[in-house]
């Protein structure tokens, strides 16, 4: 970052330290080193993951935005970039990683999948969108996003953590943050924050279903 | 291999006339074999007729005759055409016996069958679901089995289409999620499975490890789903004794997007961009091989120029695939991304061209029935030109001077995960895999499809049947798709690129079909049945990598635990094709 972006609090430097000290606050240096070494998760999910190394790679290279170290551990990755389609199998394994992270840490929802489910939404082991369980950051569109789109993304992310204040910061604040329940495998999935709601539904359904019955034995007596 | 195989030409019904009858509905082929004759048939059918490869076990649900159908396509690995073995069962009691006792390879394939159509397969070892969790309710491929998310039988959904407007089919649903759940259900007296028959299934070969007198403790350790050599959402479960692999077990389905059960609700041609997603490093082979099968079913046959653009389309698929196949395995090996750096370069230039033809780079749904969606725009047959005739064979030749030699790579590699030929046909290995067991089968030259009978080019083949051979036969053949593209971009001829006008609806009679291609991965092969509808009765992907996988266990066996995944690198596996 030059001088001028970096010395924003208006006091004027004297010319002969001119270069060599920046004035600033405390935000804005903490945000700037934080978002020049964002460090991915190595974690592909499906197609669009092909596209996130083709990103890293050769040709596009986001190692220019500071995002070359991809941590294929959890414990050492800021950013999760969910990049690919969501299943109910995986989404107890992806909900544990997000879990994992330490603060401050952050969510990109790569492509249609991961944001909403995209070409295969109908299906019954496809989750529609990683943000039914867990918070997303930016999402990029795209089936599967190009390389372009997806550094523009994340220089979006880049721009959300430039805006971002200590004072406010939800990793400073007192107590512990909450985990996120991992969800569970039913006879489908099942978060466990809705159990009342499922339990509710499915009363609700065999009582449909005996009321339906009883209906049917009044059509034909036997 | 190497014993002389008296093959014999014979009609099935006349040797078993009891249980042996031809299929005779119309636009069907093959045998209808009764259930308890299966075995006898399929050992008659092996040893024979030398049908020693089986090469795809699926299920069909007829729902409207109440019956559930198994299906067998077997071929000679000396080539030719397909035998198709079908057993019925009544839908209630779909019991077949398993043929994994003679065909190693039909183990997934059989437990999928389980998992997707609830068939079950009598004497087979391990039949557990496979692409969902143990306790999911239902079989989801069968007919009548409906998702949370379900609108109509058939696509286009009248809610679209003629009037067009849309909801969120998420409003519909309750939990606002696709969810559903069965009735009288209490989450809380739910004990989830967790993989308890899994390791029930390891422990089972714990126990009977013990011969040694010295008493060693073995050790479970899950790689995956989330780790970086499993080339995505993979996982192994692998039984250690000291660093020694004992067992291994791999975990799939956490990338089971139900391809096939939305599949059977799109129209046909819906289906192109979805073949594209399967094996999403190859997606103008997919497209090839689904575009074969429905022609067949069609009986129609594409123009000239559109054959050719399809094999040059396929075979720059093939290089590119090899390219990154190969630089994962370096991944893998430890060489951490310097190679896959070099071969993404390379890669790059032939996803240029396809996103010059067909509009995308990676999902390129380009192919049509009867031809392909575009010609080629201007500049690209020079681009073509120039990198077939230049580039590629020079950058090809400096990749096998930094790597083939290296003495790391040599020592990871030789004599690892060893297939041998007899064990690689009997677990219907395809591909690389199976050519770097010795097996000279290459469906372009087994079965010829499309125009590959015009060009010359070898089989590539290695006999020893490790990692490095299977590393040198993906070399060998990205140089023999460099000749074939020579060739074809030489004699590209002018004409149409379309059978006929390009059609949104197809009308496909009814009937059965089975398209395959040799894909990069492996035999690609697609069995499609038609009842005359505008979308597919029965859609079924066999997919390379997913029956590619079952020989892991016997490769990886004996090997070291960082073994393990130098030779699932060399299998060269991608699960959006894998879980489908
Ligand atoms: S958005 Fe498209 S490319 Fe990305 S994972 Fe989903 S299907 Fe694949």
């Amino acid at each position: 970052m030059t001088d001028t972006e970096l010395n924003k609090p208006g006091y004027e430097i004297p010319p002969e330290i001119k270069n060599q000290v920046a004035v600033t606050t405390i935000d804005r240096i903490y945000n700037w080193s934080r978002r020049s070494s964002i460090w991915p998760m190595m974690f592909g999910l499906a197609c669009c993951a092909i596209e996130m190394i083709c990103t890293a790679a050769s040709r596009f290279d986001f190692a220019r935005f500071g995002m070359e170290v991809m941590r294929p551990s959890p414990r050492q990755a800021d950013l999760l970039l969910v990049s690919g389609t969501v299943t109910k199998k995986m989404v107890p394994q992806i909900v544990r990683l997000y879990n994992q992270m330490p603060e401050p840490k952050y969510v990109v929802a790569m492509g249609a999948c991961a944001s909403g489910g995209g070409p295969f939404k109908e299906g019954y082991n496809v989750v529609s969108g990683i943000d039914n369980y867990i918070p997303v950051d930016v999402y990029i569109p795209g089936c599967p996003p190009t390389p372009q789109a997806l550094l523009h993304g994340l220089i979006t992310l880049q721009k959300k953590i430039d805006n971002q204040t200590l004072r406010e910061a939800r990793w400073y604040k007192k107590g512990v943050s909450e985990v996120i329940p991992v969800p569970v495998l039913g006879p489908d999935i099942m978060d466990p924050r809705e159990y009342e709601l499922i339990r509710e539904y499915s009363q609700k359904k065999s009582m449909e279903g005996q009321a339906e019955a009883t209906a049917q034995e009044g059509v034909n007596p036997a | 291999m190497t014993e002389q195989v008296v093959l014999t030409e014979m009609d099935l019904t006349e040797r078993f006339p009891e249980s042996v009858k031809r299929d005779e509905r119309k636009g069907y082929e093959g045998y209808i074999v009764k259930a308890e004759a299966l075995l006898d048939v399929a050992k008659t059918v092996r040893d024979e007729m030398g049908y020693d490869y089986l090469s795809s076990v699926t299920g069909v649900d007829y729902l409207p005759d109440g019956l559930m159908e198994s299906v067998y396509h077997f071929y000679r690995t000396i080539g030719g055409p397909a035998l198709v073995l079908k057993v019925q069962t009544p839908r209630d009691q779909a019991v077949v016996p398993s043929l994994v006792s003679l065909y190693p390879g039909a183990e997934f394939q059989e437990r999928e069958a389980w998992d997707l159509l609830g068939i079950r397969y009598e004497g087979h070892p391990d039949l557990r679901r496979i692409l969902m969790w143990e306790g999911f309710a239902g079989h989801p491929l069968r007919k009548d089995w409906r998702e949370p998310y379900y609108e109509e039988d058939a696509k286009p959904f009248k809610s679209r289409w003629p009037d067009g407007h849309v909801y969120r089919i998420e409003d519909k649903n309750p939990f606002h999620k696709n969810v559903d759940y069965p009735a009288d259900f209490d989450p809380d007296k739910w004990i989830p499975d967790n993989d308890s028959s899994l390791y029930a299934s390891l422990t089972k070969i714990q126990s009977s490890l013990s011969d040694s007198s010295l008493k060693t403790d073995t050790l479970i350790v899950n790689l995956g789903p989330q780790h970086p050599s499993t080339h995505g959402v993979f996982r192994m479960v692998v039984l250690l004794e000291g660093e020694t692999i004992r067992a291994l077990k791999p975990v799939m389905g956490y990338l089971h997007r139900n391809h096939e059960k939305i599949g059977e609700r799109n129209t046909y041609l819906m289906n192109m961009p979805f073949t594209d997603r399967l094996d999403y490093l190859s997606s103008m082979s997919n497209n090839f091989g689904y575009a074969i099968a429905v022609e067949k079913l069609m009986g129609i046959k594409p123009p000239e120029r559109a054959e050719y653009l399809r094999v040059i389309m396929a075979e720059f698929t093939r290089i590119s695939n090899h390219l990154f196949a190969i630089g994962s395995l370096l991944n893998d090996l430890g060489a951490y991304f310097t190679p896959m750096l070099y071969a993404i370069e390379e890669r790059e230039l032939i996803l240029d061209i396809f996103e010059a033809v067909a509009g995308s780079r990676m999902m390129c749904n380009y192919f049509r029935f009867g031809g392909v969606a575009r010609d080629l725009p201007e500049g690209v047959y020079e681009k073509m030109r120039d990198l077939v005739y230049e580039r590629l064979p020079r950058r090809i030749d400096e990749l096998d001077l930094y790597l083939t030699n290296n003495e790391i790579i040599r020592a990871r590699c030789e004599g690892v995960g060893v297939l041998t030929p007899e064990q690689a046909i009997a677990y219907s290995a395809s591909g690389p895999l199976l050519r770097a067991s010795g097996v000279p089968y290459d469906i372009r030259r087994a079965d010829p499809y499309s125009i590959y009978d015009r060009f010359e080019f070898d089989v590539a083949v290695r006999y020893h049947g490790d990692v490095y051979d299977r590393y040198l036969v993906r070399m060998d053949e990205i140089r023999q798709s460099i000749r074939i593209l020579q060739q074809a971009i030489r004699d590209l001829p002018e004409g149409p690129i379309q059978a006929g006008k390009p059609q949104y609806q197809v009308r496909v009679p009814p009937g059965e079909a089975y398209g395959r291609v040799e894909a990069p991965k492996g035999e690609l092969g697609y069995y499609v049945v038609s009842n005359g509808k505008p979308n597919p009765w029965r859609y079924h992907v066999r997919a390379p990598s997913f029956v590619n996988i079952t020989a892991l266990e016997t490769m990886a066996k004996g090997n070291k635990v960082a073994d393990a995944v130098a030779i699932l690198g060399s299998i060269d596996i991608v699960l959006g094709e894998l879980d489908r």
